[in-house]
């Protein structure tokens, strides 16, 4: 049985303050890191995530879908832009990792897209987003809402 | 017999020539090349429609010329692409500095059923204040397209709503109203920039 692990700002924060990362419940080996998002301009308008999401284990594991109170339909799509700089957008399916391996999820590839947002989301605050694995585990990352013009989670 | 075999490399290695030249035509001029992509804009002096920016005042291609421009095309309701590429671009702006301050810069909306005018003008509040919004009626917003040789579409989302397929790339005219070059989605400022101050350095010379 492997175990999910929770990173981020939460365990940036507990690692600094000399304490170790807390175990969820789940796969050990699945680390979230940087996560970050856009505020939205009221609740009309589908709202984007972005994260690094790594396979430390000996396991591939696959992401299946997302969950989060903040919006109805939460799914990971995918920006493309062909060669003539024509970009679109469509649902990325399942997302396997290898051991080792990370996914990037980040502007213009990879992104949580949250549709039907059941609230606005406003800079300074943070939402639960829950990602399903296809063994049944789960990790539950807060994802601080950032400024519309944010490039990345340091901004 | 020794000439006759260099005459022989001679004409062997015309031949090659000839070969490869002919490949190389058939391969990007020819019958074998790809479909012409991305054809260049032509030039704002060239262009004609007419639409609205963000505080209500009537624009068109002519409003443009004067000053270089720095133009791209999105909508509001685009969660990845367009807030990525207003923030790259309000990026370039502060490195250009007061640079920026002698171009147009304009956000023009390919989806205007749901970016009016108000629309337009609360978010471009959120980016750089340089960059103008424009909207205006969907035939408009075909010719800008047409003028731009720029893309678009609507294609419906599994949420019920739809999205728009667009071009993402930044298109960049001297003040003359001439096609300079245009800024690949997400290019790195280190690419983006200089392609900027190309634009701009081109309105100096043209000045004097």
């Amino acid at each position: 049985m492997k175990k999910y692990i929770l990173t981020g700002t939460l365990a940036a924060l507990l690692t600094l303050g000399g304490l170790s990362v807390p175990a969820l419940a789940g796969p050990e080996d699945v680390v979230v890191e940087n996560a970050w998002s856009r505020a939205s301009i009221g609740m009309n308008r589908p709202g984007a995530a972005y994260m690094t999401i790594r396979n430390t284990g000996d396991e591939p594991v696959t992401l299946i879908g997302l969950t989060t109170p903040l919006a109805m339909m939460p799914e990971i799509h995918e920006t493309k832009t062909n060669a003539e700089g024509v970009s679109s957008m469509s649902p990325a399916g399942e997302i396997a990792i290898a051991p080792g391996e990370s996914v990037a999820l980040e502007p213009g590839g990879l992104h949580a897209m949250l549709m039907r947002l059941q609230e606005p989301m406003t800079e300074g605050d943070t939402f639960p987003l829950t990602l399903l694995f296809d063994d049944g585990g789960e990790v539950t990352v807060e994802v601080p809402i950032l400024g519309i013009a944010a490039r990345g989670p340091e901004d | 017999m020794r000439r006759r075999a260099v005459l022989g490399y001679g004409a062997a290695g015309v031949g090659a020539v000839a070969l490869m030249l002919f490949v190389g035509w058939w391969q990007v001029d020819g019958p074998g090349g790809p479909e012409p992509v991305g054809q260049r804009p032509v030039a704002l002096t060239e262009m004609d429609f007419r639409l609205t920016d963000h505080e209500g005042n009537a624009v068109g291609p002519e409003t443009l010329i004067g000053r270089p421009t720095m133009a791209f095309f999105g909508f509001t309701y685009c969660p990845d692409v367009c807030p990525t590429t207003l923030s790259d671009i309000s990026g370039w702006l502060d490195d250009l500095g007061d640079e920026a301050d002698e171009m147009n810069v304009v956000f023009i909306t390919v989806d205007p059923e749901r970016d009016t005018v108000e629309t337009m003008a609360e978010y471009v509040g959120y980016f750089h204040p340089a960059i103008r919004g424009w909207t205006g009626p969907e035939e408009q917003i075909a010719r800008v397209a047409d003028g731009f040789r720029a893309t678009y579409e609507r294609v419906p989302a599994e949420s019920g709503d739809y999205t728009m397929n667009h071009t993402a790339s930044v298109f960049l005219f001297a003040a003359s109203g001439r096609f300079v070059t245009m800024i690949d989605y997400h290019e790195p400022k280190e690419f983006a920039v200089p392609k900027i101050r190309r634009a701009l350095e081109e309105e100096m010379e043209g000045a004097t």
